[in-house]
């Protein structure tokens, strides 16, 4: 067997590897209760649609998705709005602090959740933002943030800042400059960034969770209702899962070739 | 490296995500100093203990235990993940419809809710009802995460690889994308092996990518408490209790905010302090070449 072959056989074995569990989590979403706790089988033998039926047919299961979506969209368009211009900071000046600051922003993310949670609970609810998907996204933002300066500012640190010059001689104002030449010249760092706010706001569930009740409730969270007095509904806590993995895959679709195209990032 | 200019003024762009981040870890972060040094009773009822809780903590059996689990996991997680994860970027595809495929099929992992990453390793591996747990069974091998410590702890190490492989894979992926054709091609003039290309070209060129992945996968895992939560519930017995899930029994379970605060300040120190160790070293050995 020669070299590529091989290469390709690891591939292979590695994505039947990431793929046995979720094709396990689907066949069971397609299954019925009996069947499930009936014993073994590899293949729904009642190939059935009521688990879905249930989710798609009742508002408080869907509305999870919707609201895990609003807060999702709205911490990336934040964090991209203030993570472009510092990463700009970051990647064409020194000043006062900057490495500090850096440092500062990426130890947020190291924060222990567990017992952070009552103050971030008791801060959102003195501001009257308990339970909307605002809160969820700036939350988030905690995190995603700091990621985003991080990624964008290795990517904008690859432009070389003759183009920065060569604008302002042309006589374009910074705002101009900054929306017309330099955000098209890193739109795959855009997408990039994109795609991880995406990740790390997607999955997280800890402070979603916390930081709502009934109207922006997650997905994530509505998901453990399943869990009722006759024991766990497996069929539709698989089904309930199989749907927070499409909206993934659908981003990691659309940022496919920027990711592809590769990028080395700046600082350390 | 490009050079830089120095001019203060850049403070007025980077000052929205510094009142961002600060309306968000500012406010949070002082309440739980302020929880640390108090004994509290209730809403109203609460007594300045100084440093009590810290020296109480630190003799903590429980906790020092979950401490040692925590640290001998986070690396058992970094030793497997960071080199299967550079296997993977460098077997995947580089060109045509294969390479975006297969990166769509890597990524999968990372974009599950992580309460649905545990539900997934519940499904599969119980005995009963799961693939995985029946199989290995059926193989002769007495399995049952439920009621073993061992096998609880390995489904746990075996879940996070499957999570979280996929980052370093990706990130690396990227890295590698990033290198120019020129290095392969004076790599092909020179005759290099296989070997040296990674060692001398390949390797040094993900450094950066690198050092985020390490980093995120170090804190990540140090902080996991989701998926074991949901997969394990932390038993049997103390097997799988991580320090996150070891301070949230003792805040909410029991009720003792003081004291894990406390220690919510020390766990959050260690990770700081790793980090930043981390990164001063990358960057010294940066300055020395």
């Amino acid at each position: 067997m020669d070299y590529s072959m091989r290469k390709k056989l690891g591939l292979a074995l590695y994505i039947v590897f990431l793929f046995i569990p979720i094709y396990w989590l689907v066949i069971m979403s397609f299954k019925g209760t009996e069947e499930i706790l009936g014993g073994l089988t590899l293949w729904p033998h009642d190939f059935t649609f009521d688990n879905y039926h249930t989710i798609f047919t009742d508002s408080t299961w869907y509305m999870g998705y919707v609201n895990s979506m609003i807060y999702v969209s709205m911490n990336m368009a934040i964090t991209l709005v203030v993570a472009l211009p510092a990463a700009y900071a970051f990647s064409r000046y020194r000043f006062i602090g900057d490495t500090h600051l850096f440092f500062w922003l990426l130890s947020n993310r190291m924060a222990p959740p567990a017992v952070f949670l009552l103050p971030f609970f008791q801060l959102y609810s003195s501001v009257g933002l308990f339970d909307t998907h605002i809160a969820v996204a700036l939350a988030h933002c905690l995190f995603t943030v700091p990621l985003a300066v991080w990624i964008l500012e290795g990517f904008m640190s690859g432009v070389p800042r003759e183009v920065d010059e060569t604008a302002y001689i042309d006589g374009y104002s910074f705002p101009k400059f900054f929306l017309r030449i330099f955000l098209p010249m890193i739109r795959s760092g855009i997408g990039v960034t994109a795609f991880f706010c995406f990740m790390f706001s997607w999955v997280e569930l800890l402070f979603a969770r916390t930081l709502t009740s009934v109207d922006a409730k997650p997905i994530a969270a509505i998901m453990t209702r399943t869990v009722g007095a006759a024991g766990i509904d497996w069929g539709l806590l698989a089904a309930a899962g199989v749907l927070t993995i499409i909206p993934g895959v659908l981003v990691i679709w659309f940022v496919r070739n920027h990711v592809a195209k590769g990028f080395a990032l700046g600082r350390v | 490296m490009q050079r830089k200019v120095r001019d203060n003024k850049a403070w007025f762009l980077v000052l929205p995500v510094f009142i961002l981040v600060a309306f968000s870890a500012i406010v949070p972060i002082m309440t739980v100093v302020n929880y640390s040094v108090q004994d509290i009773f209730d809403q109203n009822t609460a007594y300045f203990v100084g440093a009590e809780w810290y020296r109480e903590m630190l003799r903590n059996p429980a906790l020092l235990d979950s401490l040692g689990r925590q640290f001998f996991f986070s690396f058992s997680v970094l030793a497997i993940e960071v080199p299967l994860g550079i296997a993977i970027a460098l077997v995947m595809p580089t060109k045509g419809r294969m390479a975006a495929v297969s990166l769509i099929l890597v990524a999968i992992p990372l974009l599950i809710p992580w309460n649905v990453v545990g539900t997934i390793w519940q499904i599969f591996s119980r005995a009963d009802i799961g693939l995985f747990g029946y199989a290995v069974n059926a193989l002769g091998i007495d399995y049952n995460y439920t009621s073993d410590p061992t096998a609880a702890w390995l489904t746990v190490l075996l879940m996070d690889v499957w999570h979280w492989t996929p980052l370093i894979a990706l990130l690396c992926y990227s890295g590698l994308r990033a290198i120019p054709e020129a290095f392969y091609q004076a790599a092909r003039i020179d005759r290099a092996s296989k070997w040296a290309i990674f060692r001398h070209i390949q390797l040094p060129r993900l450094k950066s990518v690198l050092v985020i992945g390490v980093l995120l996968r170090f804190m990540d895992s140090f902080m996991i408490y989701t998926e074991p939560f949901v997969l394990t519930g932390g038993g049997p017995g103390n097997s799988t209790t991580f320090l996150s899930q070891a301070l949230t029994q003792m805040a909410i379970g029991q009720f003792d905010i003081g004291p894990a605060a406390a220690f919510s300040l020390i766990y959050y120190l260690i990770v700081l302090l790793v980090c930043y160790a981390f990164f001063t070293a990358i960057n010294q050995l940066d300055k020395a070449k």
